[in-house]
């Protein structure tokens, strides 16, 4: 069994049913996997302890009934697990261990799943390279010198390199998406409201969601399912019944109309992410789709918004860092606002600081109507975009990035061009849509390259649909050399 | 617009975020070069749109107003980096 890590959730699911492997043999492999891939930078706490202890209790007990029977996951350091320190890769939380639990890692384990670490992010999730994260930053398995993506770097890197079985991320303008298609993994973004939010350390709320990374997209399904579900404990979460995704997951897409729009064709875009669009057209249109012409043309405006919109959200959701009631606090200051200046300057990183900036500006008083009342009104004209669209398609083909991962270092000098990195993935968030990313190919140079698939709103089976019928007839596999180890 | 030392000084001050006089310089630029990016909205006439304030196509739940936690003050306050007994400790404000 030494190969059991690098097979998908699935057939990992499968061994443990029919006994082929125990729970705890099973995370035993996990654990010898992650100890030999520190160089990675993947995880920023890891329950090695508590894993085997919940390997040895669901041995003696088994309940293969489950979604998620006796398998160990890691999970991304923004998910408040309870007596686990949760860091936000933050230094502000660098000691803060919650009390409670976030509802979607307690509906992981109600499931049958248990804890096996936490995964490093960028800094509040501000990032698309986890180069932001105070714990420094995370390889990306393809090559020693590659960013994993971010904010979910962590994530996709550990996932990629086989230190979990699958994992969750989060996702407010890519960070699951963006992460995924660097590491040749499959990310969703779920319809905004349907993963409760209750418990994930805040970022920008109209827009964050959790949701599935994993190797493949019935992975994604399983994953998915266990998850989502209505929590009365988050305001915004969709009342409905629960679905399920992975029994009613079917690879016939004849005649679903895709949307192909003309606006994500960008200028100086590599030929090699154009050339990937039209195999992925050609794929969906053998298996009996129809292709179909959109136009968006609200795109171009979509990250202009999104820097106005989470930045804004962010520095009020961040004013809860004061120093006082938990967190990080400096000694340094006179008085009670000096405190609070420098618990903040010191606990915050370039990035996240930044954007509290920014926010503050935008929502300060006689600026707000020129930026933050501006960017709703055309955040509403980005959803109807999408709204008109899709009364003539059932789902939009679009490249999930407009690169493979670049170079560790490469953009961290220049704010925008590191922004530009989501400007596939930035308007599916304003609009509340779900998308999965699906690895599609690789470029010349080797690095995985993704294709995004959104759906309309609560559409998840038909995204997955397509994405399964895709990942049978695209013939790509992840092949990873183990250089670290 | 451009948004000058003084000013991200004065922002930064709203934000309770002390700045080092030292980063003053390249978080003008950096923050302008933002500014300049998110400007491209200026383009558009919105005049007649309505802004968008839920993306849920639902009005927020209420609940009944009924107690359904609470008695948890030793949790409340495990994470404190400062606790006096039952209560959170700040620097002197009242002399």
């Amino acid at each position: 069994m030494s190969n059991i890590t690098n097979q998908s959730l699935s057939e990992i699911l499968e061994s443990i049913k029919s006994k082929k492997i125990s729970s705890l043999e099973l995370t035993q492999a996990y654990i010898k996997n992650i100890e030999n891939a520190k160089k990675l930078n993947t995880f920023v706490t890891t329950t090695f302890d508590q894993a085997l202890e919940n390997a040895k209790k669901f041995d003696n007990k088994p309940n293969n009934e489950q979604l998620l029977s006796g398998v160990p996951l890691a999970v991304k350091d923004l998910f408040c697990t309870e007596n686990v320190k949760t860091t936000a890769g933050s230094n502000i939380l660098n000691n803060f261990v919650p009390s409670y639990e976030s509802t979607v890692t307690k509906n992981l384990w109600n499931n049958g799943a248990f804890l096996l670490g936490k995964l490093n992010c960028d800094e509040f999730a501000m990032g698309s390279s986890n180069e932001t994260s105070f714990f420094g930053n995370v390889i990306n398995p393809i090559g020693d010198h590659l960013v994993p993506g971010g904010s979910s770097g962590g994530s996709s890197s550990a996932l990629a390199a086989d230190l979990t079985p699958a994992t969750i991320g989060t996702d407010t303008g890519g960070s699951i998406r963006q992460p995924a298609s660097f590491t040749g993994t499959v990310g969703l973004k779920p319809t905004y409201g349907l993963c409760s939010r209750w418990g994930i350390v805040a970022f920008a709320s109209s827009l964050d969601q959790a949701g599935p990374m994993t190797k493949t997209v019935n992975d994604c399904s399983i994953m998915l399912e266990a998850m989502s579900g209505f929590d009365e404990k988050d305001s915004t979460s969709i009342n409905k019944k629960k679905e399920t995704y992975s029994k009613n997951l079917k690879d016939n897409i004849k005649g679903l109309k895709i949307g192909i729009p003309k606006e994500y064709r960008v200028d100086n875009m590599p030929k090699e992410i154009d050339e990937l669009w039209e195999k992925g057209k050609k794929i969906l249109k053998d298996l009996g789709a129809q292709l179909i012409d959109i136009s968006l043309p609200h795109t171009k405006y979509a990250l202009p918004t999104y820097y106005i919109v989470a930045p804004a959200e962010a520095s009020s959701n961040l004013a809860r860092y004061d120093g006082v009631r938990y967190g990080y606090r400096s000694q340094k200051g006179k008085d009670l606002i000096e405190m609070y200046e420098n618990t903040r300057s010191e606990g915050f990183g370039d990035e996240v600081k930044r954007r509290i900036l920014i926010g503050t500006y935008v929502l300060s008083s006689g600026y707000y109507d020129a930026y933050y009342l501006k960017a709703q009104k055309v955040r509403q004209l980005i959803k109807k975009d999408f709204d008109d669209s899709f009364t003539k398609v059932d789902a939009i083909l679009t490249p999930s990035t407009p690169s493979s991962a670049f170079k560790i270092g490469e953009k961290t000098n220049d704010p925008v061009s590191m922004y530009l990195n989501d400007i596939f993935t930035v308007p599916v968030n304003l609009a509340g849509l779900p998308a999965l990313s699906l690895p599609a190919g690789l470029d010349k140079q080797g690095y995985p390259l993704g294709l995004q698939l959104i759906g309309k709103a609560l559409d998840e089976q038909k995204i997955l649909n397509i994405g399964y019928a895709f990942e049978k007839n695209c013939g790509y596999k992840n092949e990873i050399k183990k250089w670290w180890s | 617009m451009s948004l000058d030392k003084e000013k991200i000084k004065h922002v930064a001050k709203l934000a309770r975020i002390s700045v080092d006089e030292a980063k003053v310089d390249s978080l003008t630029k950096d923050l302008n070069s933002i500014f300049k990016f998110i400007e491209q909205l200026n383009e558009l006439n919105t005049d007649k749109v309505e802004p968008l304030t839920s993306i849920l196509n639902q009005s927020l739940r209420s609940r009944k107003d009924e107690i359904s936690d609470g008695k948890i003050r030793e949790k409340i306050l495990k994470n404190s980096p400062k606790k006096n007994e039952e209560f959170f400790v700040v620097p002197k404000v009242v002399e």
